[in-house]
This record gives C-alpha cells, sequence and structure tokens, in this order.
C-alpha cells in the first residue's frame, strides 16, 4: 500500500490504492497556538489539583510530598498529550476545543509510537521558548507540520463536523415557472457548462452566509449570465427576482431526469 | 457531466448512513475484532461510498456533499487499512525484551553515541590540563568548584547529613532533569544529529573535566566511590537517549536508501519509542541511587562497598542489554 500524496493549499490530499482521492483540511499555526495555549492551562489546572490531593501527605513530611509533587508534575507535563492523543484519537483538550485532531500523514489510523514521538519532539520544539523552532517549522512546512509531526508522520487537520447536505429544501417543493417551458429548458441544459452549474449551486448552497449586498450582486450576476445564454418570455421572468431565477435555473440542471413539475393551479387573483 | 443531484443523493444516502454508523461503532470499540462478515460488510460499504465520491469528482472540490463523502471515506480508509499492533501493551515484557532488542538493533548509534562522550572527555581533561582556570567555565557547578582535597574533607565532616530530609525531593529532581536532557538529546536527532552531537560531546567534557579533576587531586577512590554506584546507569542512560537521536538522524538523513523520509521515520519510531522510555526507567533507578546512596561517603559508607555496588551495577546492566530478550 503506497497511497500517493497530492497537496494543495492548506489540504493534504490523499489516493488511496484504488484510486480514490479524499482530501483532509490541515490546520494553521494560529489554530494551534490557541489550542496549544488551552492545553497549557489544563496541563497548570491537573497541576493545581495534584497539589491539593497531595497535601495531606505533609503528615509523612514536606520531602515526601515534595518528591511525589515534583515527580507528579513532571509527568502530567510528559504524559498528559501523549494520554489525550491515545485516548482521544488525536485530540488533546485544545485540539477538542479548536476542533482539530492529529492524524497519520497516509490517512490511516495513529500508532502509539506516531503519538509518543510526536510528543517527546516537544522538548525541541518548544525551544528557545514559546514554541519558536516547531512555530516556525510549521509555518514553513507545506503540510503545516512541526517537527514532532514530521519525526512521527503525522499532521493536524480541522475536523469539523461534516452533515450530508439536504439539498431537498432548496431543489424541491416550488414553483418553477422557467422548467414550464420545456424546449428553453432542454437549451439551457445544453448550454450551462458543468463549472457553471456548480458555481450557481453552491451560490445557493451558501447564500445565508453572504451578506445583503454581496447576495444580490452574486445573484444578479448569474441571473445575467443565465438570461444571456437562453431568453425566456418576458412574462414568465418579469416578476422574479434573480436569486428565484437562479434557483429555477439550478433546479432545472440538477434535475433533469425527474419529469418536470406542471405548475400548481394558481391561486386566480380577483 | 451534470449529475442528477437529488437523485444521487436520495439513492446514495442510506449506504452512506450504513457506513457512518459502521464507523461510529467501530470508533467508540476500538478493541473490538471484527468478524470476517462484519469486515466484508463494511469492505463493500466502503467501496460504495467510494464510487460515489468518484463520481463527485465533477463537482467543484469545496462542495458540501463532496466534502462529506470525502470524510466518510477517509475514515473508513483508516479503519480498513488499520495496521496497528493489537497486542496488549506488557510493561515488564516490554522493558525486559523489548528495549534490549532495540538498543542491540541500533548498537552502531550507540556506539556513536559511546564515541562522541569519550572524545568530549579527553577534550574536557585534555583542557583542564592544559589551562586549570577552564574548570570555572568546563564545570559550571558550585560543588565542584573547591579542590577535590577540599570536598573529600568536607563530606567527610558533613557525614551525609547535608542530604538529611531533602533525599525524597532530590532525588526526584535529578530523575526529571536527567531524564528531561535524555529525551532532549533524543529530540535534538532530528536537527540531523548535530544537536545530539552537540550535547553529547558536552557531556563528555564536563565528565573528562571532573574526572581528571579529581584523578589529578589523588581522588581516585572518592571519584570512583561516588560516581559509579548511579554514574554506571545514569550515563549509559544519557547514551541511550543520544543513541536514539541518532537513530532519527539517520532515518533522516537516509543514506543509501531508496524508501521515503517519511517512510523511513515511520519504520525507527517504536525503536525510538522503546529506546526513550527504557532510558527513562534506569534514570529514576539512578536517581533513586544517587539520592540516596552516592551522597553519601566514609565513614558513613565505605567506598569499596559502594564501588563493588556500582560495578555489580554494571556488570548486570552490560548482561541485561546485551542478552535479555533473545529467543
Amino acid at each position: 500500500m503506497n497511497p500517493s500524496y497530492v497537496n494543495s493549499a492548506n489540504t493534504l490530499a490523499i489516493r488511496t490504492p484504488e484510486g480514490i482521492e479524499f482530501s483532509l483540511p490541515l490546520a494553521g499555526p494560529f489554530s494551534r497556538m490557541l489550542a496549544l495555549a488551552i492545553d497549557m492551562a489544563a496541563i497548570a489546572a491537573a497541576e493545581q489539583s495534584l497539589e491539593k490531593i497531595l497535601a495531606p501527605l505533609q503528615v509523612f513530611g514536606a520531602d515526601v510530598s515534595g518528591a511525589l509533587q515534583i515527580v507528579g508534575f513532571f509527568a502530567i507535563y510528559i504524559t498528559y498529550a501523549i494520554l489525550t492523543e491515545w485516548l482521544w484519537r488525536g485530540q488533546t483538550l485544545g485540539k477538542r476545543v479548536m476542533k482539530l485532531r492529529v492524524v497519520d500523514s497516509r490517512g490511516l489510523r495513529l500508532e502509539p509510537a506516531q503519538v509518543v514521538v510526536r510528543n517527546l519532539m516537544r522538548f525541541l520544539d518548544m525551544l528557545p521558548l514559546l514554541y519558536l523552532v516547531g512555530g516556525i517549522t510549521c509555518f514553513l512546512n507545506r503540510n503545516r507540520q512541526r517537527l514532532g509531526d514530521i519525526a512521527a508522520g503525522t499532521v493536524v487537520v480541522r475536523s469539523l463536523p461534516v452533515e450530508a447536505p439536504d439539498l431537498d429544501q432548496l431543489l424541491g417543493g416550488k414553483y418553477n415557472s422557467l422548467a414550464e417551458h420545456r424546449h428553453l429548458a432542454a437549451r439551457l441544459r445544453q448550454k450551462v457548462g458543468p463549472e457553471t452549474a456548480q458555481v450557481a449551486l453552491e451560490a445557493l448552497l451558501r447564500r445565508e452566509q453572504l451578506d445583503p449586498a454581496g447576495r444580490l450582486s452574486v445573484f444578479a450576476a448569474l441571473a445575467g449570465h443565465f438570461r444571456e445564454l437562453v431568453s425566456y418570455p418576458p412574462e414568465v421572468v418579469e416578476q422574479i427576482s434573480d436569486e428565484q431565477y437562479v434557483r429555477d435555473v439550478v433546479e432545472i440542471l440538477f434535475k433533469r431526469a425527474e419529469p418536470l413539475r406542471r405548475s400548481a393551479p394558481a391561486t386566480p387573483v380577483s | 457531466m451534470i449529475i442528477d443531484l437529488a437523485r444521487f443523493v436520495e439513492t446514495g444516502r442510506p449506504q452512506w448512513s450504513a457506513l457512518e454508523k459502521t464507523l461510529d461503532w467501530l470508533e467508540a470499540n476500538p478493541t473490538r475484532v471484527l468478524t470476517i462478515e462484519e469486515i466484508e460488510r463494511l469492505h463493500m460499504q466502503y467501496q460504495r461510498v467510494s464510487a460515489d465520491l468518484a463520481k463527485t469528482a465533477g463537482l467543484a472540490g469545496e462542495s458540501e456533499l463532496r466534502q462529506y463523502l470525502e470524510r466518510l471515506v477517509g475514515r473508513a480508509y483508516a479503519e480498513i487499512n488499520e495496521t496497528r499492533d493489537r497486542r496488549k501493551f506488557r510493561p515488564w515484557r516490554w522493558f525486559t525484551a523489548e528495549f534490549p532488542r532495540a538498543f542491540r538493533q541500533h548498537r552502531r548509534a550507540f556506539q556513536l553515541s559511546v564515541a562522541l562522550t569519550l572524545l568530549g572527555c579527553a577534550f574536557g581533561a585534555a583542557a583542564l590540563k592544559i589551562d586549570s582556570e577552564a574548570k570555572s567555565v568546563i564545570m559550571p557547578f558550585e560543588g565542584l568548584q573547591i579542590s577535590p582535597a577540599e570536598r573529600v574533607a568536607k563530606e567527610r565532616d558533613d557525614q551525609g547529613k547535608h542530604m538529611a530530609g531533602r533525599k525524597g525531593s532530590f532525588s526526584a529532581q535529578l530523575m526529571t532533569h536527567n531524564t528531561q536532557v535524555a529525551l532532549t538529546t533524543l529530540a535534538l536527532g532530528m536537527t540531523y544529529g548535530f544537536g545530539t552531537m552537540v550535547v553529547l560531546f558536552y557531556n563528555g567534557v564536563t565528565l573528562g573535566a571532573v574526572a581528571y579533576d579529581y584523578i589529578h587531586g589523588g581522588q581516585i577512590v572518592f571519584l570512583l566511590g561516588w560516581l559509579l554506584p548511579h554514574g554506571v546507569i545514569e550515563i549509559p542512560a544519557i547514551l541511550v537517549g543520544g543513541q536514539a537521536g541518532l537513530v532519527i538522524a539517520y532515518a533522516l538523513i537516509g543514506w543509501g536508501s531508496r524508501v521515503s523520509r517519511a517512510q523511513r521515520m515511520r519504520e525507527v519510531s517504536r525503536d525510538v519509542m522503546t529506546l526513550a522510555g527504557g532510558a527513562a526507567v534506569m534514570l529514576v533507578w539512578a536517581g533513586l541511587v544517587e539520592a540516596f546512596l552516592s551522597q553519601y561517603h566514609e565513614p558513613v559508607i565505605s567506598y569499596g562497598m559502594k564501588i563493588t555496588f556500582g560495578l555489580v551495577e554494571a556488570t548486570l546492566l552490560t548482561l541485561f542489554l546485551a542478552r535479555a530478550g533473545r529467543a
């Protein structure tokens, strides 16, 4: 098994032996730095808790509790990231909060040795202070790897939950006046290329993320482009907004295999 | 090609959901071993979703659907191509068999580690012989600035009282500090071994200078009684840290190797982990011995006894690293 890697901006693409390619969104240095800050706070909190737990051992002498505290602090510092990344499948507390995850750079599951080695390398990455070596390496490396990641063959990726897209709310259930004219709809399918169709679909899927002015201009541009390709009778399109126009075009393009809906009987307007 | 997206989602969703459910279950039960039927089912689901992902290749790379399918295929790919060793971790077996095996596997790196330290020793001793003023620079430790004879007299008078009530914390400090040194020496292997070699050489310089100072001062018995009990474990542990660093450096450089750097690093990562763990265990022992035995001198405990203890430890360590874990 020797998957190949294709790297584009901020993603690590992995091609499986079956020829399927999938990409992992790489985490940037800034989000990793925030995750690290959270982890540092978690370590400090754990050490404070340990101090309180060991306080009763003072009855055996300050030496005993002092020794346990020194060893305990060191153990927490060394094992915190190793244990959490192992138990939470590549996530520390900070990475969970920042929605990051450590993964094998070949897309496989992490091995214990990888988790240990990448965390032992912190002794070098943190030099000379504030993870400067690791930060600079991460910034310069195309896969956003610090030295620990390079040694262990790991990358840190963004781990945002992705839901299956709900196309029903986008493409179904609404009256489509453009679909009434089958010959024009057929011409539209013939003239609009896949890339343009995809751009229009993406614009509709992301319309809520656009600011009002941007939304108007994006849909105006798309509707204008589609109007240039196929001219519908003025009475069909005069009451339709640019966004509705694009929605109707997209429905025609992406739902061609289904029989076209006849228009619902319009409510008579007296 | 413009695919009928609504129909594509409608027909694919049951398979995607089934695979998602299987993956959630597998991730929640990482130790579960699948039956042949379960593996076949998972593989079939993976292939179907992979085929659906391939169909979306014509769509723009940022689409939600493509991201969703990529995420599913990525997770399934990791599960199907699982390569991890599922054997239960046994600490005793790991220390008594895996550690010495990893040590022997990379004995050349250890030999280089020893050679660099000895080179440093020779340099430290020569520097002190040529320029006795160099002592404060080479041995920047307060307790070593006085002459060996003064130190011996001081220790004889003190009879280990300076350790009263602080042996435990002193031992803990030694363990953590030395472990940190060993792990830093290891990590510096990522500087193509340069940093590791510098640390090993520098440790040798200090060691050589101390040894020369005490031998030249006529305190060889004190030196052996002081250093041997913990030094025969502590120094090899740092050398093992250096060994691991040199193993990393060798994999990083990859002389004469045709496999990729990532693959070379992956091949040595388990041994690096084992060597680091072994060195840490050795340093725990060395810390205990240094605090509870090495700091006591005649008349509290005879030098002969301490030297004998050190020699026995050295013999056992040599036998352990040379013989333990052999089939």
